[in-house]
This record gives structure tokens, sequence and C-alpha cells, in this order.
């Protein structure tokens, strides 16, 4: 601040209170919805403060599902994106911090032939070829399994990109301070690149699970099962069968667990949150 | 980009990106040219028979109305949707660039919805305006305003937008703010001395240094909102009604797997590969330009 | 403890070009070379060479009884301590030191015996071993790389300008350190820096370089008293050696500096140079006020920096352009545009061929 306009300041609260609001507003809907009996859902004009059945709404959510449903609740499902959101993250950065060891590190032949073939994964959202991604996936017999939810994602430049851009940062006298050390290539990696890039790691850990646990499109093709289905996916199928009988006390709480494992980790990890919005973008 | 300092040749490196790269051509460079073969081959709807067309998949996608139809919704959408959440998010940068007390706070309010599913955030705004018991259009009918998204194509867009805006504010607001604080605070003193009051540094001064970042929040943006509204499209409208929100990505969706069109779900893929590495092109192109600042 | 022997080593790099020429130098058991020169003259590579971080081109390098061309840096019993330390960031000082003799595979006993003993020698404390280097002053990282070169026990230390990221103060005084413990410790070390100074006081023998090649190799007082070359004597000894071209006369007895006095020669003339166009060095201490002295030279004052022990004086003979440096002990009150009378101590006169630029006589 240049000079003290204590009105101006005060203005600027004002409007990021308001700004705080606008943002949150649905959040409160989806809170409140989900703290009321089903039966106050239906009555014209919903409530806009919280109820007293939250923790009967939990269980319904959590155990048994709306009622003309299967029965069971979204609790295995939030396991299900749980499942893949880890396998999506871990598998990447895994891959990620391999190759762009190699491509940093080594001196191979193709070398950028292989850096130009990752690169190119970048530009491809699964979105644009879902159809083919389908069809190999269910060629390899991975429909309905954890391993094609997360392993046709793992693949990304992103990381990749993201890892290099931070091995080279590491001093060279690191690497040979480790070879007068007596260290080997993968004793190196372990021992000295791998704890020198942690907080990059956890960086990426927490954008990547964001971006597991909120995948929607391709998990909706490649599962049929119920078994298999994540809660975001839930969601979906509540809503269409909520065209008969709603029932937005249960979806609204569906949502609500939908939204908070990722939720809870921007906001309890929010400066390695940042930092891996703003590496992942460079 | 390779180091000084490096280990000699062996099949060790190999080894290291070849899980990468298997993952890559099964699941990236093997789909991709299918598209681009399928893109060519006309198969009916029993999958019994292929032709060779060359580029009639092109060109009857080329020549039908309802394509261009979605791709001008596509446009409009991506658009207005970068434009709302940008707007919103620089306004609020800008506010909390200027207080100091409380500004960790407002971050951590405003930035959440990053992690919330398009799908999750479909369904709020979807139950917000239901038109019957929603509670906006409660409000909307109780000022004289029936609002019905589910009949109403511009209510339907407005919708969509809303709620794929609402998500990316919090991206939009994280890098503005970034991009503010890169600023320098003697140019702001300097223009200060000059006699400039904030409204007049904020126009004069902040804007036009922060442009670097809207350029590529615009690029980001509008990726974002040509690709990864699929869910809150999904949810909230299926592409209707009568294809008033049907973007690409949801036309190739619903081309491919509902209407088993797979030829021209395929030409469509194509297009949208087109159109994804030309911007990733104009991003990289502007990431360049931002390292040699 | 082992001999380091160089023979014809060569440096080109893949893109042509050549870094080192050939250089042959034994290092003895214990002795303390320092490789001395300005950036990119190629005593870096040649240093990262005896370590084994680059490729030996041509020649080959013995280290105690071994050819190690092809070992790892490892293999080699090396000890390295590199400019900016190198030291594991995310590692404790006693892991750091550690690290090497882990991978050795020594037994935790034997790692915990060697680096306390280390840690006893550099005057690191306890509580410091646990620290992480970050938390250390750049004195104390300093003394951690040392730590992690001695705990190896090395025949051969190698040092690559360790104290060029040291204040000019602790500069001196870890150079004292480096000295006294290469001196109790016996171990052939090589020593790379481009400061002359840290040169002349470490060194049992410099070697200095310029483009790659050697300049030349000798003990300090060698270098300082007889420069084999220009560049040697422009190199070694601050302020810089002046130099001025000259003529020789026709008996070698006397040089004239442009068109100026003659100067005798010292000791036994140059009779083989006899009227020889040349290039005179002579050191700015080498100079003398001496009122009243016949065979003095006028010299015009242009500039006088005091620094309290010295003054330097810097000026030109008589009406000759080439500019000229004299220090003189203690404070003088000397002001710039005095004339003084300057005497030039004949044995200490170098002459140097124009063309080749080597030494002369």
């Amino acid at each position: 601040m240049i000079e003290n306009r204590p009105l101006l300041t005060i203005f600027s609260h004002i409007m990021l209170i308001l700004g705080v609001v606008v943002i949150a507003f649905p959040i409160w809907i989806m809170f409140v919805a989900a703290s009321h009996p089903e039966i106050r859902m239906t009555q014209v004009p919903l409530p806009m403060l919280p109820g007293g059945q939250f923790f009967e709404n939990l269980d319904i959510a959590l155990n048994r599902g709306m009622s003309g449903m299967d029965g069971n609740g979204v609790g295995y499902m939030m396991l299900n994106s749980l499942a893949m959101a880890m396998m999506i993250a871990v598998g990447k950065i895994a891959i990620s911090l391999l190759s762009a060891f190699a491509i940093v590190y080594f001196r191979f032949p193709f070398r950028m032939f292989f850096f130009w073939m990752i690169f190119v994964t970048l530009m491809l959202p699964v979105e644009v070829r879902i159809l083919p991604t389908y069809e190999v996936v269910a060629n390899l017999g991975m429909l309905d399994s954890y391993w094609g939810l997360s392993i046709p994602l793992i693949a990304s430049a992103t990381a990749t990109f993201m890892f290099r851009q931070v091995f080279l940062t590491i001093p060279d006298e690191m690497l040979e301070a480790a070879r007068i050390d007596g260290a080997g290539p993968m004793r190196f990696f372990w021992d000295i690149l791998i704890p020198m890039s942690r907080t990059n790691i956890a960086a990426l850990f927490v954008i990547l699970f964001i971006y597991g646990w909120n995948q929607y499109l391709w998990p909706l093709l490649i599962t049929s099962e119920p078994e298999m289905f994540t809660v975001v996916m839930g969601i979906k199928q509540m809503l269409e069968a909520a065209e008969q009988a709603p029932q937005w006390n249960v979806i609204m709480m569906t949502a609500l667990l939908a939204m908070l494992p990722p939720v809870c980790v921007v906001i309890f990890m929010q400066s390695l949150f940042v930092k891996g919005l703003t590496e992942t973008e460079k | 980009m390779l180091k000084n300092v490096h280990f000699g040749p062996s099949v060790l490196p190999f080894l290291l990106v070849l899980p990468q790269i298997i993952v890559t051509l099964v699941f990236f460079i093997w789909p991709a040219s299918q598209a681009l073969y399928q893109s060519v081959l006309l198969e009916d709807a029993f999958g019994l028979k292929t032709e060779f067309v060359w580029f009639r998949n092109f060109e009857e996608l080329l020549s039908d109305p309802l394509y261009w139809d979605s791709f001008k919704i596509t446009i409009v959408f991506s658009f207005l949707v970068a434009f709302l959440s940008m707007s919103f998010a620089l306004a609020l940068a800008i506010f909390s660039d200027r207080v100091i007390k409380g500004s960790g706070a407002y971050r951590t309010l405003l930035i959440w919805p990053y992690a919330v599913a398009p799908v999750t955030a479909g369904a709020l705004w979807v139950f917000m305006f239901n038109p019957t018991l929603g509670i906006v259009s409660y409000a909307l009918s109780a000022l004289g305003y029936e609002w019905n998204h589910q009949l109403n194509g511009g209510e339907a867009m407005a919708l969509v937008v809303m709620a794929s805006a609402w998500k990316q504010v919090a991206y939009n607001f994280l890098f503005f703010l970034a991009g503010l604080q890169s600023i320098s605070k003697s140019l702001i003193e300097a223009a200060a001395i000059d006699g400039a009051g904030p409204m007049r540094r904020t126009i004069d001064i902040i804007l036009p240094l922060l442009s670097p970042t809207t350029f590529f929040l615009l690029v980001i943006n509008i990726v974002y909102a040509f690709f990864e509204t699929f869910g809150v499209i999904h949810v909230v409208t299926a592409g209707g009604p009568a294809g008033a929100t049907n973007i690409l990505v949801y036309k190739v969706f619903s081309d491919g797997f509902v209407g088993l069109d797979l030829g021209g779900s395929a030409a469509q893929s194509v297009i949208l590969m087109i159109i994804v590495i030309s911007l990733t092109v104009v991003q990289f192109k502007y990431v360049e330009k931002r390292v040699a600042y | 403890m082992a001999r380091v022997v160089l023979e014809g080593i060569r440096k080109t790099y893949p893109n042509c070009f050549k870094a080192i020429h050939g250089v042959d130098v034994e290092v003895e058991d214990g002795e303390f070379l320092v490789l001395v020169g300005p950036s990119g003259c190629g005593k870096s590579t040649l240093l990262r060479m005896i370590a084994g971080l680059e490729s030996i081109t041509e020649g080959q390098l013995t280290i105690g009884d071994h050819v190690v061309n092809n070992l790892e840096p490892s293999e080699r019993n090396i000890a390295m301590v590199f400019q900016n330390y190198a030291l594991y960031p995310h590692m404790s000082v006693y892991k750091n030191m550690a690290y090497g003799l882990k991978i050795m595979g020594l037994p935790k006993a034997e790692i915990e015996a060697r680096v306390k003993k280390a840690a006893a020698i550099l005057e690191l404390t306890d509580e410091q071993l646990t620290r992480k280097p970050r938390q250390l002053s750049g004195g104390q990282r300093q003394r951690v790389a040392m730590g992690r070169a001695i705990v190896r026990e090395p025949s051969v230390f190698l040092f690559d300008e360790p104290l060029s990221n040291l204040d000019a103060k602790l500069r001196v005084q870890m150079r004292l350190e480096i000295k006294t413990l290469q001196a109790n410790l016996g171990i052939t070390s090589v020593y790379v820096t481009h400061d002359q100074v840290e040169a002349m006081t470490l060194g049992h023998r410099l070697m200095v370089l310029n483009a790659g090649n050697v300049e030349q190799l000798g003990t300090p007082i060698e270098l300082y008293q007889r420069p084999a070359s220009l560049f040697v004597a422009g190199f070694i000894g601050s302020p810089a050696m002046n130099f001025a071209e000259a003529r020789i006369d026709a008996e070698g007895k006397t040089i004239t500096i442009s068109g100026q006095e003659a100067l005798p020669l010292g000791s036994g003339g140059m009779a083989e140079h006899g009227g020889k166009d040349v290039i005179l060095g002579i050191r700015p201490e080498h100079l003398e006020l001496v009122a009243g002295a016949p065979d003095a030279v006028p010299m015009t004052v242009t500039m006088v920096e005091q620094l309290g022990a010295d003054t330097l004086v810097h000026g030109h003979f008589g009406e000759s352009r080439s500019d000229l440096t004299v220090r003189l002990d203690g404070i003088r009150n000397i002001k710039g545009g005095e004339v003084l009378p300057i005497r030039v101590t004949p044995d200490h006169l170098h002459v140097f061929d124009p063309k080749t630029e080597r030494r002369l006589s």
C-alpha cells in the first residue's frame, strides 16, 4: 500500500468479502441442503440455514444410497476414487521422474526423439482421443479395472517437463561430488536427486491427486460395473435418478463428500498446491 | 537441456524412459494415429464394412450446419467463460493485493473451488437453478423472472458458463495475484510520486504490466473451456436444450459413443487435436518469450 | 600417500576445442602443487581430468603405482573440494561426510570414528555435525567440504578454487588452515586458483597455465625471481610488473627505455643479445627513491596511492609514454606532478623477447 487511504482499504475488504460470498455461496447451499431431511428439500422455498439431519444424511449417502437405487451408498466409490487418484498421482510421478532423469543426466541415442515423443503427449488431452483410446483399453482387457482407470492417464509430459526443469537447476557439482563418493547412477538418483526434489514431488502430488480424483469422462467410458464407479460418477448417476424422485439432501451430501478430499488437500497443503500449480504451467 | 556433466552411454537410460515411452505409445500415439486413420474411413453402424473414403468424413463434417453450430457455441462458451472468470479474478486479485491484513485468509477462501470436480460444480449449479426447487430460480421468480434452463437455450448457456467460470476463478486469481506481486513496488511508488492515484495507477501501470499474465491465462482458460468442461455440460444440460450447449468435446463423445458414428467422431477428434496443438504452440511461443524477459 | 604423474596430457573437446595442449609434471608425494592462471586457461579442466570428471584425450595419468586414465573418480583414491562446496543440501553434516564411506561399504563404527576424527581436526562440534549445510556459515561449509575430503583418507587432495566464495578476511584465515592441514596430513595436493596470492602462499610449486599451455613450473620464489615469460611476469606479483619497450646496446652492457637514460644491465650483461629490441620488466618494489644518486632516472608522478604500509607512486620516466608504478615502503609525502629521482636495481631487471615473449638470459 503506497498511500494511507482508509476508505479505499475498507472498500477493498468489502469487495473481497463479496467475492468470497459469491464463490462460497454454492458451497453453503450444498452444505445446507445436505443437513436437512428429504421432505424439507421438496418444499419451496428451500432453506438457507442448516438443519439437523447432517449425520443421518452422511450415513445414508455413505452406506445406503438414495432410496430406489442399489442401496450401497457411495462409500466404496470414495475408495475407488482414492485408489484411482493415488495410482494416477504416484504413477505419473514415478514414470516422469525416471524419464526426466534419463533425459537430463544421460547421453544416449534417440534421446531427443524420446523427448519429442513425450512432448507430443502434452498436446493431446484424453478428451480429444477418447474413442480410439477406449478401443485400446478394451482390447487390452483393462475395462472395469483400476489399471484401466489409471494407466492411460499416467503418461503426461507436464510432470516430465517439470522434473526436467528441477533437475536442470541442481548444480553439476552434486553429480561430481557423488561420483567422487562412488555413487552410481541409480544411487545418485535415490540418495541425491529424489531427496533434493522432494518439495517439487510433493507439490506435483497435490496437483495430480486433484486431477485424478476429479476425472470424469474417462471413468465414465471404461467402467460399466457399478463396483468400479468413482464418486463423481455417483453424483451424475444420482442426478439422473433425481429426475423422478429428487433426494437433494443425499445428492448434496454426496457432492460434499466428493469435494472434501481434494478441497482439504488444497486448504491444508496450500503452499505446495500453489507451488505445484505455478510450476506445472511453465 | 542435457547436463554438462552426465553419465556415459549404457542401457540404463533406455530402461529409465521405457515405462513412459510404452504408456505414451500405447495410450497416446497409437490411439491418436487410429483417430487419424479412422477419420478417413467410413464404417457402417454394425462395424461389418469399412471403406476408405479419403476426406469425405471431413467434407461431410464441415458441410454439416450442426457441426458449425457446435463450433460457434464452443467459441462463444469459451470466451464467456474466459472473460467472466478472468475479470472476476482480476478484480479480486487487485483488491487482495491492496489489503495487507487478511490477504492470506482471502486467498484460502477463494482458491479451493479449483479442487471441485467439474461434475460436482455442475451438480451444485444445477441444484441452485433447478426450475422448480432451486433457490436462485425461486429468488428470480420472486423478482418476476421465470428461469428454466431446461427449455431456454440462452439460460442453459448462461448456467454452464457460470458453473465453469466459478471453478476457474481460483486458478486465475492465483496467477493474477502472483503477477501483481511480481510488479516491482518501486514502479508503483514512482507513479504515486508522479501524482497518479490508485485508480490511475491500476489502469496506467498495473494492467499493462499484467498483460503477459493475462494473455497466458486467456490461452489456459480457452483450453480449459474447450476440453475440461465436459463434466459440467454432461451434468447440467447434456448438450441441450436443442444443442444449445453442445460444445465440440461433448459432440465427439455423443456422436461417437451414443450415435456410434465412428468416422465422423474420429474426424472431429482430428480437428480437436489440431486445435489443441495450435493452442499449445501459441502457449509455448509465449512461454519462450516470457523466459526471454 | 602417492605421487601424481602427468605425461603428455592433452584434452580436446568433441567440438574440437583444444583445452589442454600437453602437460607433463610429477607431483611428489606430499607436495602441494598449485595450478594458477586466468579464467579459461584450462586449470580446472586439468584438475577435473585428474579427478576423473573429464576424460583424458591423450597422455597418461598415474596416481601412486597405477595408471588411472580409465578409472572412475571413486576408484582413483582422490578427494575433491569444490568451489561451491557441493554439499548435499538434504543431508546433515555428518551424513555428508559419511556418504562416500557408506558407499565404500565401511562398517558403521569405522565411519563414525573417521568422521569424528575429521571433525576434531577441523574443529567442528558434535552439534554442528547434526546440522544441515544451509544452517552453517560460509567458513563452516568450507570446513565440512574439507572434512568430506579428509574422511576418505585419500592419497590425493584436489581443490577447485575452494576459497573463492568466501569474503576477503575469511579467505586469508582459511588459506592458512588449508596450508596447516596439508602440512600436518602430508597428503599430496593439487590446488586450482586464479588468485596469485593464494598460489604464492600455498604452493610448494606453482604451475602457471595460459590458454592450455604450461607457461612455467617452479617454486613461488623461482617464478617471482625468474619469470620464464612475459605472461608469468605479469601474472605473478602485485602490483603487477612494469613493462616498457627498450633496446639493448651493441655491447649488451646497458639498456635504454625509449630513448631515455641508459640503465646498466646487471652482472655480466647480455652480450649475446646486443643491439636487440626487447621488453624490459621491472617490479614496482625494485625501484628505489634515491636523492642525488648519479645513476638515478627522473620520474614524473601522476598519481599516488597511500596504503599505509606502502605507497604506490604512478607516473612515467621522463618524457616516455610507458606507465610506471613504484612501490615505496612506509608513508611518503609525494604529490602528483613532482619529479622523483628513481634508481633501478640492476640485478632485478627482467628482459623478454618481444616476439616469443620468453625470457632472455
